[in-house]
């Protein structure tokens, strides 16, 4: 049952490689938006294989139970809370009117805020 | 009747998971809380109102599920890549989309399947129409850009909620 335990080494460098990608990513982005972006993919890809790998590589502990079911918890709780937290901070950067980068192509919430079809959240 | 059931099976799987083991005492004291909790909280929520309870809804609850982290992996290689060019090929801008999908459930987790996918952010919500931003604009029209990103999920997310 060697291999499980080579399985589980292998998914944990992926999600070291995937964590090291998305702070490569924090770093080198332009504008707060894109940055947020490349922390997605530390908060999915990154977490979930890494857990996994976890849960793979202390095979020999299965016996006692709870490996595999901690780990679907954790992950599950990660998918239900990360992307209310990420996408409460990045609509509160741009309605404090974080700018956009020069590279932007398109706003078109702006151009319906303008319009007035989209209200703007009142300052507290 | 509904939301206490719904309820009562997620509070149960949460705790099989945690737990790990089917002793007969064990399911007993489960079920015992899990009643009790319902109960408690979601007696009167209509959280899981509009949710389908048919086989078919069972079968694509796991199709969505899959369709899902083949889109995760998917994207997580694109903005892999545009990370570690020099270039730094990014094209970033904030797209419109409409979805036809009706109850609130169905647009949150859309919304968050949206913002978990890297490259794509639900950045505002107002009724059926959806602000996104995206990494990579290639389209800026409402029908393109709503084909290209929503309705992959959409067509699952209509049958599991009405």
């Amino acid at each position: 049952m060697e291999w499980i335990k080579w399985l589980g080494a292998v998914m944990l460098l992926m999600g070291a490689f995937s964590l090291l990608v998305s702070a490569i990513g924090l770093l080198r982005m332009p504008d707060v938006y894109n940055r947020v972006q490349t922390g997605t993919k530390a908060s999915t890809l990154g977490a979930i294989v890494s857990f996994i790998g976890v849960g793979l590589y202390q095979y020999e502990n299965w016996g006692d139970g709870n490996w595999v079911g901690r780990v679907l918890v954790l992950i599950i709780f990660i998918l239900l809370t990360n992307p209310v937290s990420s996408h409460v901070l990045m609509r509160a950067a741009y309605f404090m009117k974080v700018p956009l980068t020069k590279l932007t192509k398109t706003d078109k919430l702006k151009e319906d805020i303008n319009n007035n079809i989209v209200k703007e959240p009142e300052n507290e | 009747m509904k939301n206490l059931f719904v309820s009562f099976v997620v509070l149960m799987i949460a705790w099989l998971l945690l737990n790990w083991t089917l002793d007969p005492i064990n399911l007993l004291i489960g079920s015992g809380l899990s009643i009790a909790l319902s109960f408690i909280f979601c007696s009167k929520c209509e959280l899981f109102t509009s949710i389908n309870l048919t086989p078919k809804a069972f079968l694509y609850t796991f199709l969505y599920l899959g369709v899902f982290l083949i889109e995760l992996i998917k994207a997580n290689i694109d903005v892999t890549k545009r990370v570690l060019s020099p270039s730094l090929p990014i094209n970033p801008g904030i797209v419109k989309v409409k979805t036809r999908l009706k109850s609130k459930m169905a647009r949150l987790i859309l919304a968050d399947s949206i913002t978990l996918t890297p490259g794509t952010f639900t950045l505002q919500v107002e009724g059926d129409t959806f602000y996104i931003h995206w990494i990579n604009v290639e389209h800026t029209d409402v029908e393109t850009a709503t084909k290209e990103l929503v309705s992959k999920f959409e067509k699952y997310l209509e049958v599991l909620y009405d």
